[in-house]
């Protein structure tokens, strides 16, 4: 019989295998969920994970899906490493999307080079203001993250419908719930010819280096790590758990605003009711994906990103349903923590204790 | 008591050749031992020697990889507690399992195997309790007893079962002196009516008064076997630890300015049933030791959290560091003052258990230039780190070795050599050589006396009172969130602290209000 097994010390070659056995699991899942549906599997992987490599407009548009979640996956990373459980990334991302928008729309057809720094600037407090209020309600009345920011993602989504719907409606929009269209100094400039991809992502990966250094080197990612590692330990050395859990929070809201404002000021270029396909949620995924660290965070945003473009191709190519993207997301998170469970603990064949032979019984009987 | 008779009976449980296995360690070793009807049978060892395992694999708890349990002549395999309880085997733990909430029967009911109904069950307990000298209220709310009353619910809970072998964890250390008496002669009479008694202990001077034999584990391995009343507490030691008892030497010193100072400081506890300080005064100097005696649960948490920081207090003026109040300044500020602090805690309080020993330093030593304008210098941090290890003969494999891997004792070393290395003003220290072996309390204990010497203020807060005799000043006694006076080790008798240890310390609440009283009834003689 099998049976589980606390390891010593925790495997360091399982935090890095995890993700490799979970994305292989996710696939073998994929292999046979596609068998079963009657689809040729081989096809529907090229479909899904080759064919939208295949040509520079593809790599691009996965550049391009890559840049929110990888922003939103950097901000997420450094508040989890905190024990900071804000999973309403994608309520600050359509924070900064209004935020931003709306400084853009205020310069109208202006072609002001000040209207992209301040949109983006917009975008960024935007998101930060919309996480202050969680890490207010936690640090003064102890509320717990989770659901504060998790309902602000709602409210967040209404304040957006209601803004498209009427003060920002596009007169000329034949009653569309969506903004003017942003003019071209409002609009983010095309990094590759030939592609949608945007600055956005060179600033995305900027931030992934500069997230790196703060976490690995400065002092203010120490007492982070610690908070998330050892709470009372923090306590005892009087690193402030007020001061972590803002910091933590107005880090997220900054990355996940910056990712919305890049989002609308680029492949959308308008408000609009819809503005995320879930970047912010998938983003917990990225996160832990890239097993919380900066650099993890980048591979972990590519895959999710191609995971968003595959189910694009399968639902168009294979007419399989949207919920594809959303299955394969899940299994990945499924699989991943299953496999992390074998970082602390391991398997192990149950051993049976030795028993003596009964004779041995006599003789210490008789010694006895 | 005349013990000639049980010599020649057969055994009542017999092991031989117990191994258990851990991932990181070989808890024991091959341990055999046998135990007769009516003998105390000491187990003694060093922390970490493999006791608690070997009690464990009797009670059913644990299951050794190799080995054999006889028991009454039988070959047994225990898988679990209820049956090793069916069988005769009671065990008291040294962490208590009982429900705060629920009266001494209730919880009894719960440990029973079958149903007993109330007014029985509450007679037998009373029964039992005094035939015993133990006496308890059936009716009475766990939470409202002392540590001392809740082990005797313990004791009771199982000898309503008529065990045929009782096993008693560690069982003195929640003990004030007095109720250890107490509980000895529980003991001795359990053992003339043929109840063989397992007794786990590290204190020599109990077990020489106690038990019939001893078996000492070293290492997870039987080291040697004695007959306790022939031996003495140096010949016992040596097959405990492999060497000498070395001693501590304390100079008499003139201790200098005020360094902490405590005001009337009275603190409710957040916790319902945690202990809340009442008026508590105390002044350490600068070169002396002031020690803290008492049975955890009477308020050492509570102060230690009040003075490092963790708590807050107002008005802060109830806490001074150097003359200036602290009480409403966070443990960083406290610790910008000098102020240095070792945890009880430490793995998880004291030291981040998955980080490097190096950034462990930097937990609490980040003025000492290891950051620099928010920025981390790996290579002052490390320094920092090589030398606490040198100079307090930490075993691990270099400053990047992870904290949970170092044994308690080691770790304990390290975090003391560290709050030592920053060079404090002001020191406290709870439970400095708790769970930690022999050699390294010695070693802990020295540092401790050669900060005083350099100077230092230095509070420990102990359970261990040998220790606190040996290395204070002055003591005192926490007793229901209650401080007692202090007074010098010379001058006071193990008896007077077990006094004072069960809150007995009359109205004489802080050395200010006693001299102030004194001064007032003078003044009225005169008058």
């Amino acid at each position: 019989m099998l049976r589980l097994e606390r390891r010593a010390t925790p495997s360091s070659t399982m935090r890095i295998a995890s993700p490799v056995l979970a994305a292989l699991g996710m696939l073998v899942t994929g292999f046979l969920l596609f068998s079963a549906l009657g689809k040729d599997p081989v096809e529907a992987f090229y479909l899904f994970f080759v064919k939208p490599l295949s040509n520079s407009y593809g790599i691009g548009e996965l550049l391009l899906k890559t840049t929110p979640l990888l922003l939103c996956g950097l901000g997420l990373a450094l508040g989890f490493r905190a024990n900071v459980w804000n999973i309403g990334a994608e309520g600050q991302l359509t924070m900064g999307a209004i935020a931003g928008g709306g400084v853009a729309l205020w310069f109208g057809d202006s072609d002001s080079s000040w209207a992209m720094p301040l949109m983006l600037l917009a975008g960024v407090l935007g998101g930060m203001a919309w996480a202050a209020i969680p890490a207010f309600l936690r640090t003064r009345f102890n509320t717990n993250e989770i659901l504060v920011t998790l309902m602000l993602v709602y409210i967040s989504q209404l304040v957006l419908s209601w803004l498209v719907h009427g003060p920002w409606r596009d007169p000329q929009g034949q009653n569309y719930p969506q903004s003017q269209g942003f003019g071209d100094a409002e609009t983010m400039s095309v990094l590759i010819d030939g592609t949608r991809v945007t600055w956005g992502i060179v600033y995305a990966v900027g931030l992934a280096l500069v997230a790196w250094i703060f976490s690995q080197k400065t002092f203010a990612g120490f007492r982070m790590q610690v908070a998330g590692l050892a709470p009372a330990a923090a306590a005892y050395a009087g690193f402030s758990e007020k001061r972590n859990i803002w910091i933590a929070l107005m880090l997220c809201g900054a990355t996940a605003g910056l990712a919305g404002i890049c989002e609308v000021a680029g492949p959308i270029g308008r408000l609009q009711q819809q503005i995320s396909p879930g970047y912010g949620f998938a983003a917990i995924i990225v996160a832990w994906i890239g097993r919380l660290h900066p650099i993890g965070v980048v591979f972990g945003a590519l895959l999710m990103s191609l995971l968003y473009l595959g189910g694009e191709a399968a639902q168009m190519g294979m007419g399989l349903p949207s919920a594809i993207t959303g299955l394969f997301q899940g299994l990945l998170l499924f699989y991943l923590l299953a496999a992390d469970l074998f970082i602390t603990f391991r398997l192990k064949r149950a051993g049976v204790p030795e028993r003596p032979a009964p004779k041995a019984a006599t003789t210490l009987e008789n010694a006895v | 008591m005349d013990h000639s008779g049980i010599e020649h009976q057969k055994p009542r449980l017999v092991l031989t050749g117990i191994t258990k296995r851990y991932p990181s360690v070989v808890a024991n070793d091959g341990v055999s031992l046998s135990v007769r009807p009516g003998e105390i049978h000491a187990v003694l060892g060093e922390n970490g020697a493999g006791k608690s395992t070997l009690m464990k694999v009797i009670y059913g708890v644990t299951k050794p990889d190799a080995g054999t349990i006889l028991w009454n002549d039988q070959y047994e395999t225990i898988v679990a507690p209820a049956q090793a309880r069916r069988m005769g085997i009671g065990m008291v733990f040294q962490h208590f399992s009982l429900f705060e909430t629920l009266t001494v029967w209730e919880n009894i009911a719960l440990a029973l195997d079958e149903h007993v109904p109330t007014a029985q069950l509450a007679a037998q307990i009373t029964e039992v309790s005094e035939k015993y000298g133990l006496p308890i209220d059936p009716y009475r709310l766990v939470h409202s007893m002392s540590v001392g009353e809740r082990q005797r619910v313990e004791i009771v809970r199982c000898l309503l079962q008529e065990p045929k072998l009782l096993i008693m964890d560690e069982p003195t250390s929640v003990l004030t002196p007095q109720a250890v008496l107490i509980l000895f002669k529980t003991l001795r009479r359990l053992a003339s009516e043929g109840c063989s008694i397992l007794y786990i202990s590290h204190k020599l001077d109990e077990i020489r008064a106690l038990c019939d034999t001893a078996t000492v584990l070293r290492g997870g391995r039987v080291s040697g076997t004695a007959i306790p009343r022939n031996e003495t507490n140096e010949s016992l030691a040596r097959m405990m630890i492999g060497g000498e008892l070395a001693e501590c030497h304390l100079t008499p010193r003139e201790p200098k300015e005020a360094r902490l100072e405590v005001e009337h400081l009275s603190l409710a506890s957040p916790d319902p049933f945690g202990t809340s300080l009442k008026d508590i005064s105390l002044t350490v100097r600068s070169g002396e030791i002031l020690g803290i005696a008492g049975v955890s649960g009477n308020g050492q948490k509570e102060l230690m959290t009040a003075l490092s920081g963790e708590r807050l207090s107002t008005p802060g003026s109830m806490i001074k560091l150097l003359g200036q109040p602290v009480g409403d300044l966070n443990p960083a500020k406290r610790r910008a003052l000098g102020l240095t602090f070792v945890p009880e805690e430490r793995l998880g309080r004291g030291a981040v258990p998955p980080m490097s020993l190096a950034f462990n330093a930097l937990l609490t030593g980040a003025r000492k230039g290891m950051v620099l304008k928010g920025i981390i210098h790996p290579a002052v941090m490390r320094t920092f780190s090589k030398t606490v290890i040198d100079r307090f003969k930490v075993k691990c494999g270099d400053e990047q070795s992870v904290a949970s891997s170092l044994s308690g004792g080691n770790l304990q070393k390290y975090i003391v050599g560290r709050e030592t290395m920053l060079q404090p003003k002001m020191m406290i220290v709870a439970q400095p050589t708790w769970g930690v072996d022999v050699g390294a309390a010695q070693l802990i204990r020295q540092a401790l006396i050669d900060l005083r010497d350099q100077g230092v203020a230095l509070l420990v807060i102990s359970e261990e009172l040998d220790e606190l005799f040996s290395i204070s000043d002055r003591i005192a006694v926490l007793a229901q969130g209650r401080l007692s006076p202090s007074v010098r080790p010379a001058e006071t008798s193990i008896e007077q602290i077990g006094t004072w240890m069960s809150g007995k310390f009359g109205d004489q609440a802080s050395d200010s209000s006693a001299s102030a009283r004194s001064q007032l009834e003078a003044a009225y003689a005169q008058a």
